[in-house]
């Protein structure tokens, strides 16, 4: 009986209650006819596209700012040296120049934007996070949002040249969505854009076995992330960060400056941000500009708490398992829903309960993460 | 010299005091000049705004008070009033018995939504912003759960004006015009004098009995409060006084010269108590009878042709305001009450207010309570004045602005009073009608406006919370005990609690 209560007690009450969800809703939409292979493609699709966002929650976590709502901060400015790029690329008519290159060329050159500006932004975000020591949640909920806000105004403002980007007809102002179609878009993911586009020696970045696509490109790049978070958390550096978070108290007294610590959590955090935004608009296929990466960091946050991190400690693994459960329910529950009951919109209000439920049950076990 | 050096001193902490308000004046008075609106135009706005908005702005104030912070959970308050609005929209009801009956619906609904929060609010103590901001989120999701699938989905509703034509899930606006719109808006003047009349005659004749009783001493006040109620309601029969009365706007030029009237009224019975009952030296007078020279010539303005035009073109709905009023006349009140000292105690110390035998957690409860049912008296002030109920979107920035207008207003995380949250309402409302104009004029974009202003509504919370906790943080790490990071008012609250029990 106590292996029983043990194994119980390691995967906690709301991963079990999701996990069940989640297989229940897999054998439902199986049973329903809906093709598995498709079904887990999209899954998969998925679980990568939204990967590196959750991977950000790990350094904010572990280094004591708790979860980084902020992390808009980073989507910011991945998004604006994703723009930067394509424009870049537009003017020196790059498509035509490298051909197949081009979108590589371009993609690099945005996560070398997004990652240098990340940087910058996330040390200063980390120089305030500093200063507001035990409301960090609610400090960077609301620098989130007033970065999200200001953005819009960037994005309102820039006058740029290619199509993609701006509005027909106007001399100014970026498209809510800009398609990625003629640039890096499904680079890494998409087997249709892999097979026509790139010589015949990437064609292993994707491709499909029967009805499952298997985003090879997109897979290994996000396991070298992980990877390389995982193990600058076994490095000195990394080790010492996660006892500033643990007990601050007991790091300063180690010789550990922990507000340095902090800084630099907060700034990796920022700039895995930044990437994981690239990243995610790379599988998507479209760039979501203004209001649309808004609520993102609390979907990551939701994720990575389902994932059975809690607000003090977190483990790659919880973000491999909780992007996992949390995206397969809302791929899975939309067909579903829409065979079951006829709404639409009920993966939407699902996916607004859930994240906003795991999260308040995660501040309500350790009281608001100020513990 | 010393003077000189104290009134610099004095201006200075004013001006720091009030930076944040200073600060968006400056905004506010930049894009009223820039977008070349016309006065009538934003002054009739900005008017409209406050009856709509003040009343839940005013909402917050109680658990800033006892130490709750902003109340991101007032959305909850919201949702309540709209259920109450769906179900009385859906009876087809509607005028003033209709709203009635949405208050009595919503109230005990808030009543129950409050007590949960707090319960929860109890649990997460020093982390309820950030709870109660994903709290309103959580409860957005049941709530669209509740109109998109159960009602019609479970629960059958058939009405093909509020239901989707599926049969499941409400539209996405509902029109109250015919039912709710304008119910407390349109209630005559007359008829609020009438039922404020026999509401004192009924307090009235109840303490005279008690006072038979010999359980009440009637004394002189009781009387005078009488009498002035009885004399207004008097007057009001007067033809050309019931004919003006008879309305339910009141032009704002009429408004001012009766608040003026009624206020110089006032101090000119400060000063004819101060002459001859109490005696005192007439330096003192100095002060009302300036304050009178300034109630005289804020009317002599309003004979100035601009302002004039601008006066008499804004009409304003009359109960709305009185109810404004009455709630910051209660927020003031609340504070000599027993519970009122109970809450500021405990917003200044849990643990002062533990050993003063009050109970914490209780005081946090009925403060959440309170609020939460304010907020849905205020949602359903708003809804009903403007007119079409958007079934999904009407409860979600409630807070943001809400808690954005009261910051402007120079409020913050620990300290808020009525006249911040009337500034700030003013301030916020100027700069959203005037916003997208100036950008209009300033960047050839109406948009870049409309961004602004929600950059600004989001920026001012950032600035202020993260000022908050830069202060308290600041103030955590002063002891010399060194636990700079341990939460210091949870350990003496413990260890207080144990000598207590014992």
């Amino acid at each position: 009986m106590k292996t029983i209560k043990e194994i119980y007690e390691s995967i906690g009450l709301p991963r079990l209650i999701i996990g069940l969800f989640f297989i229940c809703l897999v054998v439902v939409s199986i049973i329903l006819g809906f093709s598995p292979a498709a079904l887990f493609s999209d899954v998969v699709r998925r679980w990568l596209m939204y990967g590196t966002l959750v991977l950000a929650m790990v350094p904010g976590i572990q280094s004591g700012i708790g979860l980084n709502f902020g992390v808009s901060l980073g989507i910011s400015a991945g998004l604006l040296g994703s723009v930067f790029a394509m424009e870049i690329s537009f003017l020196r008519n790059w498509n035509e120049v490298l051909g197949a290159g081009a979108p590589w060329l371009t993609l690099l050159l945005a996560l070398i934007f997004g990652i240098i500006m990340a940087t910058i932004l996330g040390t200063l975000y980390g120089l305030l996070l500093n200063r507001v020591k035990g409301s960090e949640m609610t400090v960077s909920t609301y620098v989130g949002f007033s970065v999200i806000a200001f953005m819009n105004i960037v994005w309102l403002s820039l006058a740029f040249k290619n199509g993609e980007l701006s509005w027909p007809l106007q001399g100014q102002g970026l498209r809510n969505t800009a398609s990625l179609s003629g640039s890096f878009g499904g680079l890494l993911s998409n087997p249709d854009v892999v097979q026509s586009t790139q010589p015949a020696w990437l064609h292993w970045l994707a491709f499909k076995i029967g009805d499952f696509t298997l985003p090879l490109g997109l897979i290994l790049v996000f396991a070298l992330l992980c990877f390389f978070v995982w193990l600058f958390f076994r490095s000195k550096m990394g080790i010492a960060m996660s006892g500033a978070g643990e007990n601050q108290l007991f790091t300063t007294s180690s010789g550990i400056d922990v507000d340095r610590m902090r800084i630099l959590g907060t700034a990796i955090s920022t700039v895995l941000g930044a990437v994981g935004i690239i990243l995610y608009a790379q599988t998507y296929g479209f760039l979501q500009l203004y209001n649309a990466p808004l609520m993102m960091g609390f979907a990551s946050a939701a994720s990575i708490l389902i994932g059975g991190a809690s607000v003090r400690r977190a483990k790659i693994s919880h973000v491999l398992i909780g992007t996992l459960l949390f995206q397969g329910i809302l791929v899975t529950a939309l067909p579903v829903a829409n065979e079951v009951i006829k709404i639409g919109t009920l993966p939407e209000v699902l996916r607004i309960i859930i994240s906003n439920g795991i999260i308040l049950y995660a501040l309500s076990k350790t009281k608001g993460g100020n513990q | 010299m010393n003077q000189k050096n104290d009134f610099f001193k004095k201006a200075g902490s004013f001006l720091f005091d009030n930076k944040v308000m200073i600060a968006f004046a400056a905004i506010c008075l930049a894009a009223i000049l820039l977008s070349g609106s016309p006065m009538t135009f934003i002054v009739d706005g900005v008017f409209t705004r406050i009856t709509r908005n003040t009343f839940t702005v005013l909402a917050l104030i109680i658990p800033v008070l006892a130490g709750l912070g902003l109340n991101f959970g007032i959305v909850i308050g919201a949702i309540a009033a709209q259920i109450a609005v769906f179900c009385v929209v859906y009876w087809g009801l509607g005028g003033f018995g209709g709203m009635l009956l949405s208050v009595l619906i919503a109230t005990p609904l808030a009543v129950l939504f409050g007590y949960l929060v707090g319960k929860l609010f109890n649990r997460m103590k020093g982390a309820e912003m950030i709870a109660g901001l994903i709290l309103g989120y959580f409860a957005d999701g049941l709530y669209q759960l509740l109109f998109l699938v159960i009602i019609g989905g479970v629960i059958p509703v058939d009405n093909p004006k509020l239901i989707i034509s599926g049969g499941m899930g409400v539209k996405n606006t509902i029109d109250l015009t015919g039912n709710l719109k304008y119910a407390i808006d349109s209630v005559r003047m007359v008829d609020i004098v009438t039922v404020v009349f026999y509401v004192v005659l009924a307090v009235t004749l109840i303490k005279i009995i008690l006072h038979l009783l010999k359980k009440y001493q009637l004394n002189k006040g009781d009387f005078i409060f009488f009498g002035i109620f009885g004399l207004l309601f008097g007057i009001s029969y007067i033809p050309e006084i019931e004919k003006f009365l008879s309305t339910d706007r009141l032009i704002l030029l009429d408004a001012l010269t009766a608040v003026l009237i009624v206020l110089a009224i006032l101090e000119l019975i400060k000063i004819i108590k101060s002459i001859w009952i109490n005696k005192e030296p007439l330096k003192t007078l100095v002060k009302p009878i300036v304050t009178l020279l300034v109630y005289g010539l804020i009317y002599a303005l309003t004979f100035i042709p601009e302002i004039e035009e601008v006066l008499s073109y804004v009409k304003l709905p009359v109960l709305p305001f009185l109810l404004i009023a009455g709630l910051c006349w209660f927020n003031q009140k609340i504070l000599s009450t027993r519970l009122g000292q109970n809450m500021r105690t405990v917003g200044q110390s849990q643990s002062v207010a533990m050993a003063s035998g009050i109970d914490v957690d209780k005081t946090r409860v009925i403060a959440m309570i309170i609020s939460t049912v304010l907020a849905s008296w205020g949602q359903l002030i708003f809804l009903q004045n403007i007119g079409t109920f958007s079934t999904y979107g009407a409860h979600t920035q409630i807070a943001q602005f809400a808690i954005a207008a009261l910051l402007v207003g120079g409020a913050s995380v620990q300290k808020a009073t009525n006249k911040q949250a009337i500034i700030g309402v003013i301030l916020f409302h100027t700069l959203f009608i005037v916003a997208p104009e100036a950008g209009k004029q300033l960047f050839d974009n109406a948009q870049i406006g409309e961004y602004f202003r929600v950059f600004v509504s989001y920026g001012v919370i950032a600035l202020s919370l993260a000022m908050h906790a830069w202060t308290q943080f600041k103030k955590e790490v002063q002891p010399p005990t060194g636990g700079a990071d341990l939460e210091i008012p949870a350990l003496p609250a413990v260890t207080v609690k144990q000598q207590t029990l014992k």
